[in-house]
C-alpha cells in the first residue's frame, strides 16, 4: 500500500504552476469583460476576483502608523507585486525639492506639515478651510493598491492610504458652474529649495475634469505602506489618479478649486507638445521624445529584462474608459 | 612640466579614465545605483562622454597657454576615451532601455531628432577612431589626417544639441549650460586663433 511520507504542504511540480504570462492574460480578459458589454455583474466578479489573493504590504515603522480598511472601490486593489518602500520613497518627481530624482529624499525634510489646510472654494455653495486633521478624519480611511506609470517611463506599484476625492467634493457641494478641478501644491520657498528655479510656474498646478475627480478611483492620499506620507512623496496630502501619468496627481495639497474652464496646468503650460492637460496613459501616443509603449517596474524589471508592455490607462481601462467614450485620445491626449 | 614626461604619466592617465566606468560597474554589481539603475548608467555614460570630449578638447589650448608640450602626448588616449565612453552609452541604451531589439531602435533613432543627432554624433567619431594610430597617419598624410579630425568640431556641437533636446522638455538646462559653455570657448578659442593667423589677413594674389 502507497502511504504518503509527507503530510504537509506538497510542493508543486514546475508543470503544475500556471506560468505567469498565462494568469497575466487572465486577468487582462477578465478586465475586457468588464470593460465591455457583460456589464456590472462581471465586473463585480472580476472585482472578487482581483480580491482572491492580495499581496501583502507590510508597515516599514519608519513614520507614524495610519491604519486602513481594504478598498471596496472597483479596481483598488492592483494583484501586482507593491515596490518596495524603500524605492518609492527614494525616487521621485518632486520638483519643488530639485529636479534629481534623489533630490526629494535628500531635501524634502524641510518641509512643515504640520500645521497645514486645505481650502476647498471655488464654485461651491459650501466653501471651507479643512484643517489636516479634520480630513484625516472625514471618510474612513481605505487601503489602495495602485500601479503609478510615470510618463517618463518607469512604474511603481504603491499600497496607499487614503479615500475617494469625491467623499470631499461632495461635501462642498458644487454649483452647475463647476466643471473643472484645480489643485494647487504648497510653492514656499523658505520650505521648498527648487521653488525658484524657473523649470516650472509655481505654485504647482494640476487639474481634472469634474467627472475625473469625482471618479472613485481618485484617491486623495494621506498615507502610503501604512504609514503617513514621507515629505518626499507629497506630504500631508496629495492626489493619486492611477490612470494618468503621474504628474498629474499633485502633491502637498494647499488649495482644491472647483472652477468652469479647464485649468492652466503647470506642465501643459511649461511644454503644451509634450504634456496634455489629460495625460491618460496611453501606449498608442508616444511623447515627442520617447514611445510611451512600453516600462520599467522599478525595483522588478532589473537590467538585462526588457521592459514590459504598457497598458491602456494603466490598466484602469475597464473604470475609466467610459469617461473618454467619443473622444479622440490623440487630440486630447 | 616634468611629471607630465614622467613613464608613468600615460598608464595613469589611462587608469585615470577608465575609474568612471570601474565605478558605474561597481555600483551596478552592488546594486548601489539607485531605484532605476538602467537610467543611472545610461546617463553616467552620456555624461562621461561630454566630459571626455571637454578634455580632449581642452588639450591643444592648454598646451599653448601653459606651453607645456608634453600635453599632446595625451589627447589621442582622451580622444580614444571620448569614443570608448561614447560607444558604451549606445550599447547601454540599446540594451536596457531598447533590449537589443534592432527594429525598436531604428525606428527611435529615425523618430526621435534628439537620439539621430546623438547617433549621428557617435557615427562622425568611427573614422576619427579608426585612424587613430600612427600607420594610418602616415598612409592618410599628416594633412589629410587633420582634415579628417576635424571632425570633432562637428561632434562636439551634435553632443551639446544631443543633450538640450534630451533636457528641452523639462526646461532643466543648468548642466547642459554648463557643457556648451566649456565647448563653446574651446571651439571659440580655435576660430579666433585661425582668425588672428597673419596668412588669413593677407591679400589673396590673383
Amino acid at each position: 500500500m502507497y502511504v504518503k511520507k509527507n503530510p504537509g504542504f506538497d510542493t508543486p511540480a514546475a508543470s503544475e504552476i500556471t506560468p505567469r504570462d498565462i494568469y497575466e492574460t487572465r486577468r487582462d480578459w477578465l478586465r475586457l469583460m468588464a470593460a465591455g458589454g457583460a456589464g456590472a455583474a462581471l465586473a463585480a466578479w472580476a472585482q472578487r476576483a482581483a480580491h482572491a489573493q492580495p499581496p501583502a504590504a507590510a508597515r516599514p515603522g519608519k513614520l507614524a502608523a495610519l491604519p486602513s480598511q481594504r478598498s471596496n472601490v472597483a479596481g483598488a486593489t492592483t494583484m501586482d507585486k507593491p515596490t518596495a518602500y524603500d524605492d518609492v520613497t527614494g525616487y521621485n518627481n518632486f520638483y519643488e525639492f530639485g529636479t534629481g530624482k534623489e533630490d526629494p529624499a535628500r531635501l524634502a525634510g524641510s518641509l512643515k506639515t504640520r500645521p497645514w489646510t486645505v481650502a476647498v472654494e471655488g464654485e461651491v455653495d459650501k466653501p471651507r478651510v479643512y484643517a489636516i486633521d479634520e480630513l484625516l478624519k472625514l471618510a474612513p480611511m481605505e487601503e489602495r493598491i495602485y500601479r503609478l506609470r510615470c510618463v517618463e517611463g518607469w512604474s511603481m506599484v504603491i499600497p496607499w492610504q487614503g479615500w475617494s476625492l469625491a467623499e470631499l467634493i461632495k461635501r462642498a457641494e458644487p454649483t452647475s458652474r463647476a466643471k473643472f478641478v484645480e489643485f494647487h501644491s504648497l510653492a514656499d520657498k523658505a520650505q521648498m529649495p527648487g521653488v525658484g528655479s524657473r523649470v516650472l510656474q509655481w505654485p504647482y498646478v494640476e487639474g481634472l475634469r469634474i467627472d475625473e475627480a469625482l471618479h472613485p478611483l481618485t484617491l486623495l492620499a494621506f498615507g502610503l505602506y501604512g504609514e503617513v506620507l514621507p515629505a518626499q512623496n507629497g506630504a500631508p496630502v496629495r492626489l493619486v489618479v492611477p490612470w494618468k501619468y503621474g504628474f498629474k496627481s499633485a502633491k502637498s495639497l494647499v488649495r482644491i478649486r472647483l472652477v468652469e474652464k479647464q485649468p492652466a496646468t503647470a506642465w501643459n503650460v511649461a511644454a503644451p507638445q509634450e504634456y496634455g492637460f489629460y495625460s491618460n496613459v496611453n501606449p498608442k501616443v508616444d511623447h515627442p521624445r520617447w514611445s510611451q509603449a512600453s516600462e520599467r517596474r522599478i525595483g522588478e524589471d532589473g537590467l538585462f529584462q526588457r521592459k514590459r508592455p504598457t497598458a491602456m490607462f494603466n490598466g484602469y481601462e475597464a473604470q475609466v474608459a467610459s469617461l473618454y467614450a467619443g473622444m479622440d485620445l490623440r487630440k486630447f491626449f | 612640466m616634468k611629471a607630465l614626461l614622467h613613464p608613468a604619466a600615460k598608464p595613469t592617465l589611462f587608469v585615470l579614465c577608465l575609474l568612471p566606468l570601474a565605478l558605474l560597474v561597481a555600483g551596478a554589481a552592488s546594486n548601489t545605483l539607485g531605484a532605476n539603475p538602467a537610467e543611472a548608467l545610461i546617463r553616467s555614460l552620456g555624461d562621461w562622454t561630454l566630459r571626455m570630449l571637454c578634455l580632449t578638447l581642452a588639450v591643444t589650448p592648454l598646451r599653448q597657454w601653459t606651453g607645456w608640450q608634453a600635453l599632446a602626448r595625451w589627447r589621442r588616449m582622451l580622444g580614444l576615451f571620448t569614443f570608448f565612453y561614447s560607444a558604451l552609452h549606445l550599447l547601454a541604451y540599446a540594451w536596457f532601455d531598447m533590449g537589443f531589439y534592432v527594429d525598436d531602435i531604428a525606428r527611435d533613432i529615425a523618430k526621435r531628432p534628439f537620439i539621430l543627432v546623438g547617433f549621428l554624433a557617435l557615427l562622425l567619431m568611427l573614422p576619427l577612431a579608426a585612424t587613430s594610430f600612427n600607420r594610418a597617419i602616415k598612409a592618410l598624410g599628416a594633412a589629410r589626417w587633420q582634415a579628417l579630425h576635424r571632425l570633432v568640431y562637428l561632434v562636439a556641437p551634435l553632443g551639446v544639441l544631443h543633450f538640450f533636446w534630451m533636457r528641452a522638455g523639462k526646461n532643466n538646462f543648468a548642466e547642459v549650460a554648463v557643457y556648451a559653455a566649456v565647448l563653446g570657448t574651446l571651439l571659440g578659442w580655435r576660430l579666433l586663433r585661425r582668425l588672428k593667423r597673419p596668412d588669413r589677413l593677407q591679400p589673396q594674389r590673383a
